[in-house]
């Protein structure tokens, strides 16, 4: 069995979206996601693309691994489009053939669809994914709910468990490895055999894998109370994050977008995007 | 008649990605039945990923592997085959343990390689014996043995599948002298009584030099001394330069030289003390 879990996406680099604040990357992706839904003219949709185009090219991360990341929702894209296309009623009928009628707004609906789950997938990933480390979305993920721990919402406990279960996936992932292979220089066999055969030779894996789990934990739990760790109250930070110039250039940027995509809706002409 | 022989072996990790790692460069080895043989060498000279190569864990980027005679990798489909002739004890491997009693997990390689119920416990008997692992811990868990217990119960069932070559990664790592000693002296005692072929990758220069008959020097992927402990600790230098050690006695016999008493090569205590006896 080959163990090919990469897991989170983020790919190095020192593009200014890898050196955005990850605060400022939240609110920025959830505005950007906004802008893309308000988006419904031809006009618009291209203000979105070339604004989709821009992030890409500044991340400086490579389109074949973007692709890479479309490719589990391929099935989903494809699918809403083909309902659109053969759903969608209109004025203007482009084929009529038996009881398949396509019109000519299915298939600009269509089209507007898959533009807007490419663009939703490839920049909010842009955003959260490939451009931040899972470490450090948690951290501003915690810094932008701070305010919800007054109403006695645990605020930094949750982000604590995140940062913690994070941090030891790919540790585990390699103690998995090195336990089957233990197990397989004992001729243990996980790949013949139906199903029931193969979930109970996953046995001799899970059970050392649990074991060491809780002694890690346990260890864990250990070393951080004899550094005093009493969770999040009077503690300071080592890294301390603060919003610079790029941070509200890029907000105010999506701010723009939006309003210039409100702007296009109104005031620019060509296909449009609606429901029939 | 060579039992492991490994011919023009090349290894690299992650390849065609930014992390490729060279791990084992044009290694040709060969083993010999009834031989003791030592791996010593750097971390990240290639030591574990030769071990996993052997039993077919790891399946060689360039070159071939042969156990017991036969091409490991002709019929991919028979690996697990291999992994009964050529037994390895992974590193740490208390970590492995997962049966209810020590009996059971000793009796999981036996059981795997299809044997017969008598087979079995009279292989884990003579297994356990062997890593001195004692009959009254046979029911109890094997997770509430100690940690030298635990090793010796892993050790055990390896051996119980009584492998053509018997391969150890740092059999005695992490262990006080006490657990060390109870280890290796029944590995010795195995190896004598049945004449197995050894394999044994670790970093004490003084386990090495009483037990094995050759020892493999590998650095950055590569074989590069190879011969009997006196040949291969005589190149004090080469080693040191490596950032590998000798025998302490070795050291202890080369300051002496330097003060002007030549005990010659010296590499076990025993063999020093002699030596030095005969001085006076």
């Amino acid at each position: 069995m080959k163990m090919d879990i990469t897991f989170g996406q983020y790919v190095e680099g020192n593009s200014i979206l890898h050196r955005l604040d990850p605060r400022a990357k939240l609110i920025i992706a959830i505005l950007y996601v906004v802008a893309i839904f308000l988006a419904n003219n031809v006009c618009s949709f291209a203000l979105i693309v070339a604004s989709a185009v821009l992030i890409t090219v500044l991340s400086g991360i490579s389109p074949r691994i973007i692709g890479r990341g479309i490719r589990p929702v391929l099935i989903l894209i494809v699918f809403t489009a083909v309902i659109n296309i053969f759903f969608v009623r209109g004025d203007h009928p482009l084929v009529s053939f038996y009881f398949i009628h396509i019109y000519r707004e299915g298939l600009v609906n269509a089209a507007f669809i898959i533009i807007r789950i490419v663009v939703l997938i490839v920049c909010t990933s842009l955003f959260l994914t490939y451009t931040t480390t899972p470490i450090a979305l948690t951290d501003g993920l915690e810094q932008l709910l701070a305010p919800l721990a007054k109403i006695k919402v645990p605020v930094h406990e949750f982000s604590m468990m995140m940062t913690i279960a994070l941090r030891f996936i790919p540790t585990l992932i390699e103690e998995t490895e090195k336990i089957m292979n233990a197990q397989k220089a004992r001729g243990a066999d996980f790949s013949s055999g139906g199903l029931i055969k193969r979930a109970r030779a996953l046995i001799p894996v899970l059970i050392p894998l649990f074991i060491s789990a809780f002694r890690r934990a346990s260890d864990l739990a250990t070393a951080m109370e004899c550094r005093c760790y009493t969770g999040g109250k009077g503690r300071t930070r080592m890294n301390v994050l603060r919003a610079g110039v790029k941070d509200f250039v890029f907000l105010f940027g999506v701010v723009a977008l939006g309003a210039g995509v409100v702007l296009l809706n109104k005031f620019a002409g060509g296909y449009r995007f609606g429901l029939y | 008649m060579a039992v492991v022989e490994l011919r023009g072996i090349n290894y690299i990790y992650n390849k065609n990605t930014p992390y490729e790692v060279h791990a084992l460069k044009d290694i040709d080895l060969e083993v010999k039945e009834g031989e003791i043989t030592g791996i010593i060498g750097h971390t990240g000279s290639g030591k574990s990923t030769l071990v996993q190569l052997i039993n077919g864990i790891l399946k060689p980027t360039e070159g071939q592997v042969f156990v017991d005679g036969s091409d490991i990798w002709k019929e991919p489909k028979k690996i697990r085959e291999v992994r009964f002739k050529a037994g390895v004890v992974m590193q740490y491997p208390e970590y492995q343990l997962f049966a209810e009693t020590v009996f059971d997990d000793i009796a999981f390689g036996p059981k795997n390689m299809g044997l017969s119920e008598e087979e079995i416990k009279s292989r884990v008997i003579a297994a356990s014996s062997f890593a001195n692992v004692s009959p009254d811990l046979m029911n109890r868990s094997p997770f509430d043995l100690s940690g030298g217990q635990k090793r010796r119960v892993a050790l055990a069932g390896v051996i119980a599948m009584d492998p053509k070559v018997l391969i150890l990664d740092e059999p005695a790592a992490g262990l006080d002298p006490g657990g060390r000693a109870d280890i290796l002296g029944g590995l010795k005692k195995y190896q004598r009584e049945k004449g197995t072929s050894v394999i044994i990758v670790s970093h004490s220069m003084e386990d090495m030099a009483n037990w094995c008959d050759r020892i493999l020097v590998l650095a950055d992927g590569k074989i590069i001394l190879d011969g009997t402990p006196d040949k291969v600790f005589s190149r004090f230098n080469d080693l040191i330069g490596l950032g590998l050690d000798v025998p302490q006695i070795t050291r202890v016999a080369a300051a002496l030289a330097r003060r002007g008493v030549d005990l010659g090569d010296v590499y076990t205590v025993g063999y020093a003390a002699d030596k030095i006896s005969e001085l006076f």
